[in-house]
């Protein structure tokens, strides 16, 4: 059968098993084979993969992770939305336009229609406007933008304090991180919601004060944001860093044994050096994917605090403020309350999902 | 384990001190006295008032005075949304009516999410898993005003199947508990999901497996039990967010529970009922944290507790 040239009939299910059968046949040696290799064949044995760094080695963990890539380009299209999207609207979030009160989405007020009968160029109310005459769309792309921010700032401020005192804890060992740990046991068991709610009602009247009374410049800046975001900044700043600051004790208290901190320390690297150089860097894993994660869940309070009415006040709108506004007239105006709604659970999402898929990829140990 | 619980105790004694703590000095930051909102009023009239209820001392005096009184049931009067009635009354009005939605939400959220975690993990890779996993996601993502505002307008609103507001009878409570408990439901649902994969592939299981055991005798006796541990360790946190979540559930539907009067109360700036409200409110959130550990501690005899900071 070896030597049939059409062992394989045309049309068998029959395995071509010739090239096979080849292999079998004992090796023999031609002169070329002793010829000295040129530097061509050289090159081609040896082969050096270009070494990926951390990151590249990351990137490359997560371009394979299709959900995480998907809300990637959510949160992009989010962020085009909220920063780019209000230059191309005539209208700003608190301009109250005469006469188009309470417009239905893609709607016009009749002196719109009447402008668009002369001929000139109105442009459409996409998501309809609220009962002041304010244009929805261009709203809930600012109550994006104050979302995102608000959830990037306060994650800031968890990240800061978190891991300054996480990583000083962890440094420094015995009482000193005993009792570091029972203060954030202490704080990690209070209601955090509660006492938010509280931090809000409170700081409202002095933060107010404050700004109307000080002539600091960086003071004016604030009260632009208004009381509401300040105190959400400052509930973050009190109360949440200590999830942060348990994952970086956990994380340098393992990485002080290693060899390369002790190195440091017999160089004689004082302590706030070996916790800027050496662990800080070596938690940046820890650090990015606990920050990122934060982001959503800081943007879920505001909205929830907002929701109730005490976090961003007029006529700053946040998604939260927009889907509380839209209660009101939930009966007739329903959109009000379901586009905001929809963009802050969309974002949340996927902000949550890509943080997931961050973790994965810079930590594959942790992969469930 | 006596020495567990007392440890436990003193930082849950603790923990409440300190709020109780936090909250008085916070309202007494607030600039003003409660009492000048009110029109027509001569500083002496304040004076005498301020005096009534002690505001004229000390800080300090002040605080031990609230704590003493606190401790014994007294929480001060509303001073503006039920002019003069106790606060405490106020609490064991509206409280129950937030046990029982709670308690609802809490239990159908239980009693759902276990066994779809379980059916999520049985059925790893399936599309039944990832169907259920993109339902506990968004479910997970989604805020609680969302859901709960979401359920109002399709069958309230459009479908006019369910009523609105109120909680007269037993079709009010199918959408504020379930909005409420929606939440639990998928994290526990996620929780279970992904301790019973651990479960499943321990030793002990491939054993009863080698047996000849049922399938259904492997999940529900050998693999739920264990993985039900971290489920048992969440109810704490769950409790707490049913409690919030209740802020939100109970504004949107108008249920005259503790939520929605203590969202007003904030409204109105009546501050004994916030103060009181917050303090009872962490209480029973550190009650239940405590009492969580313990019973963790009890149906697991392999934790070893008192070790790190658990």
């Amino acid at each position: 059968m070896a030597n049939d040239k059409n062992s394989v009939r045309p049309g068998s299910m029959q395995v071509d098993v010739e090239p096979m059968l080849k292999m079998n046949e004992p090796y023999a040696p031609s002169a070329s084979d002793f010829e000295l290799a040129s530097k061509e064949e050289k090159a081609s044995v040896v082969k050096i993969n270009k070494s990926t760094t951390f990151w590249q080695d990351a990137w490359r963990r997560l371009k394979k992770n299709r959900v995480a890539m998907v809300a990637l380009g959510v949160i992009i299209v989010l962020i085009l939305f909220a920063f780019i999207g209000p230059k191309f609207i005539p209208y700003t979030y608190s301009q109250q336009i005469r006469g188009a009160e309470n417009l239905f989405p893609m709607k016009y007020s009749e002196i719109e229609l009447a402008s668009k009968a002369a001929g000139e160029k109105v442009f459409p109310h996409f998501f309809g406007t609220d009962s002041l005459g304010r244009d929805l769309l261009v709203r809930v792309m600012y109550g994006t933008r104050v979302s995102m921010a608000i959830g990037v700032v306060a994650s800031m401020i968890v990240l800061i304090i978190g891991a300054l005192y996480g990583s000083i804890a962890g440094y420094l060992g015995g009482m000193a991180d005993n009792i570091m740990m029972r203060i954030v046991d202490i704080i990690y068991s209070v209601p955090d919601v509660l006492v938010v709610l509280l931090l809000q009602v409170v700081l409202n009247e002095p933060l107010k004060e404050l700004f109307s009374t000080s002539k600091l410049p960086i003071m004016k800046q604030l009260s632009i944001l208004g009381p509401g975001l300040i105190s959400i900044f400052i509930t973050f700043g009190l109360l949440y860093w200590v999830g942060m600051a348990r994952i970086i004790r956990g994380q340098v208290l393992t990485l002080k044994q290693q060899e390369y901190v002790t190195a440091a320390r017999a160089l004689g690297a004082s302590g706030s050096r070996i916790i800027k150089k050496h662990l800080l860097p070596n938690c940046i894993g820890q650090l990015i994917v606990t920050t990122c994660l934060q982001i959503p869940s800081a943007i879920f309070l505001e909205s929830f605090l907002s929701f109730l009415g005490v976090g961003v006040s007029a006529p700053l709108a946040s998604l939260g403020s927009l889907a509380s506004e839209g209660l009101g007239g939930i009966y007739t105006y329903t959109f009000r309350l379901i586009i905001p709604a929809i963009v802050l659970s969309v974002m949340i999402l996927s902000l949550n999902l890509f943080g997931d898929g961050l973790r994965d990829a810079l930590d594959p140990r942790l992969k469930k | 384990m006596i020495k567990y619980c007392a440890k436990r105790l003193v930082v849950a004694a603790a923990t409440v001190l300190l709020i109780a703590t936090i909250t008085f000095l916070l309202m007494n930051a607030v600039p003003g006295s409660p009492f000048l909102s009110e029109r027509g009023q001569s500083p002496q009239v304040i004076a005498k008032l301020e005096a009534k209820y002690g505001m004229d001392k000390p800080l300090i005096i002040q605080l031990k005075n609230y704590l003493v009184s606190f401790a014994q049931g007294d929480m001060g009067v509303s001073i503006k949304m039920q002019k003069n009635r106790e606060v405490s009354g106020i609490i064991a009005e509206k409280f129950p009516v937030s046990v029982r939605v709670g308690v609802i939400a809490l239990i159908w959220a239980v009693i759902v999410g276990i066994p779809l975690g379980c059916l999520a993990a049985y059925n790893r890779g399936k599309w039944i898993d990832s169907l259920l996993r993109i339902v506990t996601t968004a479910g997970v993502a989604v805020p609680g005003f969302v859901i709960a505002t979401v359920l109002l307008v399709i069958f309230g609103v459009v479908l006019k199947v369910l009523p609105t507001t109120g909680l007269d009878s037993w079709k009010n409570y199918i959408m504020p508990c379930f909005s409420l408990g929606f939440y639990p439901m998928c994290y526990t649902a996620k929780l279970t999901r992904s301790s019973m994969l651990d479960a499943i592939n321990q030793d002990y299981i491939r054993t009863a497996r080698a047996k000849g055991l049922s399938t259904s005798k492997i999940i529900f006796k050998h693999a739920l039990r264990n993985s039900l541990i971290p489920v048992v360790t969440y109810i704490g946190p769950l409790t707490a967010y049913v409690i919030t979540g209740g802020f939100v559930v109970e504004t949107v539907f108008s249920i005259p529970g503790l939520g929605k009067y203590f969202v007003q109360s904030i409204m109105n700036k009546d501050y004994p009922i916030i103060m009181g409200t917050t303090i009872f409110l962490s209480i029973l959130l550190v009650f239940m944290m405590f009492v969580v550990d313990i019973v963790y501690k009890l149906i697991d005899p392999r934790i070893q507790l008192g070790k790190g900071g658990e």
